[in-house]
């Protein structure tokens, strides 16, 4: 199995326990192997400068502070994409023992299913209201079930799904990693030569990035069944009309592909953060409530940004 | 690389080891026979847990090398590392179960993920291993149910599941009432014989330890400052090796942290800052 080498996942850091001033993000597990780097303190200034006292002094602080944040971040998202090429090379382990990815969808998937559901039926119900009130000023609220289901299935139906996803699956995904390795369970793992990048941390980002697409249309459809009870029962819009528009208007290519694909790239950068921050986390209670609090930071970020960018190239012109 | 498997298990020459610039180890050499158990003594913090570390290959030297059955373990690529480390059990500090899973599944899980055995024969050598730690009844408790004692217990058991050669224990002593503490202490003695195995056991807690090992270094500051077997060490008179076996507040080993300044200079500087 092709291993990358990376930090091994240990609690050592602590070890030199004794008034050792850690700076933030600089879990600097001691010594990894050769190849990889080491991880330095990257984001603070250092603590045993004397405070400056002059402008200019405070300016090259300041100056020296950022280019330090900077620097931090850039090495931070090389880390963190080897550390997905590392996931992807040992994902042997996931794949062929299907079992392991099966019990962590249960917990990132099924157990997310009441929040999407209910959140699901609630947005469908919502945009049945506001749907109708706006079509009916045109005459044209028979188009309810088209409006519905298109904003569902391009946009909200993987956006808020995958919202949902991040605060609900991958901090949970984050905390238990993060705290795996501050129990050292991780360490022991290592010990006895099992990976546990290819046991525990594989496994849990493919959980997430099939679990992902499914919750996504399952949230899709509740909102678009939500539009019909509001539309159709509750307001009285013709449920011919409803169903046949809809069916007539929504594309499988041009719509229902886009949106699964859109919430298959949510479930890639979702799991992805959330494995990284979780196995980055330094291994304190602070480290770990910190790193839980930046995978939903950065993965609602990152889900709205990229969802921007597929926007741009899925429906252009159309 | 693996030269003929001489009387020592682990040899460790001249080892250096530095956190950032923050020197731990310096020119550490300390053998381990077969079949011996050997204590590694020392104050918190002054690099015990990290010579187990490195003897696990779960960190590189700066200097020096780590010898484990004629293989040096930093030179080793990942699969050589994982090869030699399936001889390898260690004990962690605080057991580091994996609290997802039950007593049984913990001590079973190396058993799966590196045999083929079939899940009937799995059951009876967990059971045994249970069995020889004492907790064969709570096979079906989760982590979380089990005392600290029981815990570091379960741990062992887990640790010996694939019949190491070498078994390394961190702190197997600490937070422990000293019931379970002679009770762990006997089982490290009896599973080694029982084995055939060797240990290191890094602890601070003098006198369980001198009951059961057969030598002991002691490491103070990263360096190895005294070593010998039981009687030796108990009879010692170096100032050291007599503060620490007779746990005396006074004596070589300095109770401030080094600090850069002087307390008078840099109370001083505080007062000149905020006048």
């Amino acid at each position: 199995m092709a291993n990358i080498p990376l930090n091994p996942p240990d609690a050592a850091n602590q070890k030199p326990a004794v008034a050792r001033k850690k700076p933030a993000g600089g879990t600097g597990s001691g010594t990894p192997k050769t190849t990889a780097p080491r991880r330095k303190p990257h984001g603070e200034p250092f603590p045993s400068d004397p405070r400056p006292t002059t402008f200019t002094g405070k300016l090259a602080c300041a100056l020296r502070n950022l280019g330090h944040r900077v620097t931090g971040a850039v090495w931070r998202l090389g880390f963190a994409s080897r550390f997905c090429l590392a996931i992807i090379l040992n994902s042997g382990t996931a794949l062929r023992r299907f079992q392991l990815t099966i019990r962590e969808m249960y917990f990132t998937g099924v157990l997310s299913l009441i929040i999407i559901l209910v959140s699901g039926l609630f947005v469908g119900m919502v945009l049945g209201l506001q749907g109708y009130d706006t079509l009916e000023r045109y005459g044209a609220s028979e188009s309810l079930g088209v409006l519905v289901s298109l904003s569902l299935v391009r946009e909200l139906g993987p956006v808020v799904a995958a919202l949902l996803f991040a605060s609900r699956a991958g901090s949970a995904i984050t905390a238990e990693i993060g705290l795996m390795k501050a129990t050292e369970q991780l360490s022991a793992m290592e010990m006895m030569a099992v990976n546990p990048i290819a046991r525990i941390v594989a496994p849990r980002f493919w959980a997430g990035v099939i679990s992902m697409p499914l919750l996504a249309a399952l949230f899709s459809a509740m909102g678009i069944f939500g539009g019909y009870l509001v539309g159709v029962k509750l307001i009285g819009v013709d449920e011919g009309a409803f169903w046949s528009q809809m069916q007539a208007s929504v594309d499988f290519r041009e719509d229902i592909i886009n949106g699964v694909i859109k919430s298959f790239v949510f479930g890639i950068i979702i799991s992805w953060i959330a494995v990284f921050e979780g196995y980055d986390a330094e291994p304190t209670a602070e480290g770990v409530s910190g790193a839980t609090t930046r995978t939903v930071v950065t993965a609602s970020l990152a889900v709205l940004a990229a969802d921007f960018v597929l926007t741009a190239f899925m429906f252009r012109g159309t | 690389m693996t030269s003929a498997p001489s009387d020592s298990l682990v040899k460790i020459s001249n080892l250096s080891f530095a956190y950032d610039n923050r020197p731990i180890l310096t020119g550490i050499n300390l053998e381990i026979p077969r079949g011996k158990v050997v204590a590694i003594m020392g104050s918190s913090g002054c690099g015990k847990t990290t010579t187990l570390r490195l003897i696990g290959g779960q960190l590189k030297p700066s200097q020096g090398e780590v010898r484990v059955n004629g293989q040096v373990v930093h030179a080793l690529d990942s699969d050589g590392l994982y090869e030699l480390r399936r001889k390898m059990g260690m004990l962690f500090q605080f057991g580091a179960l994996f609290t997802d899973m039950s007593v049984f599944d913990n001590v079973a899980f190396q058993m799966r993920e590196h045999t083929d055995l079939p899940e009937e024969l799995i059951r009876d050598l967990v059971l045994m291993k249970l069995h020889s730690v004492g907790l064969r009844g709570a096979h079906a408790l989760m982590p979380a149910e089990l005392s600290g004692g029981m815990a570091r217990r379960v741990a062992l058991a887990r640790a010996i599941a694939l019949d190491p050669m070498l078994i390394m224990y961190d702190e197997p002593f600490a937070g422990l009432d000293p019931i379970s503490l002679s009770i762990v202490g006997d089982l490290i003695r009896r599973l080694n014989d029982a084995l055939g195995a060797s240990s290191i056991v890094v602890t601070h807690d003098v006198q369980e330890s001198l009951k059961i090992v057969d030598y002991v270094y002691f490491v103070s500051e990263g360096k190895i400052v005294a070593e010998g077997t039981v009687e030796e060490i108990k009879a010692s008179q170096m100032p050291f090796v007599h503060q620490f076996v007779w746990g005396e507040a006074d004596g070589p080993v300095p109770f401030h942290y080094p600090a850069a300044q002087s307390y008078g200079e840099e109370i001083l500087e505080k007062a000149a800052c905020h006048g």
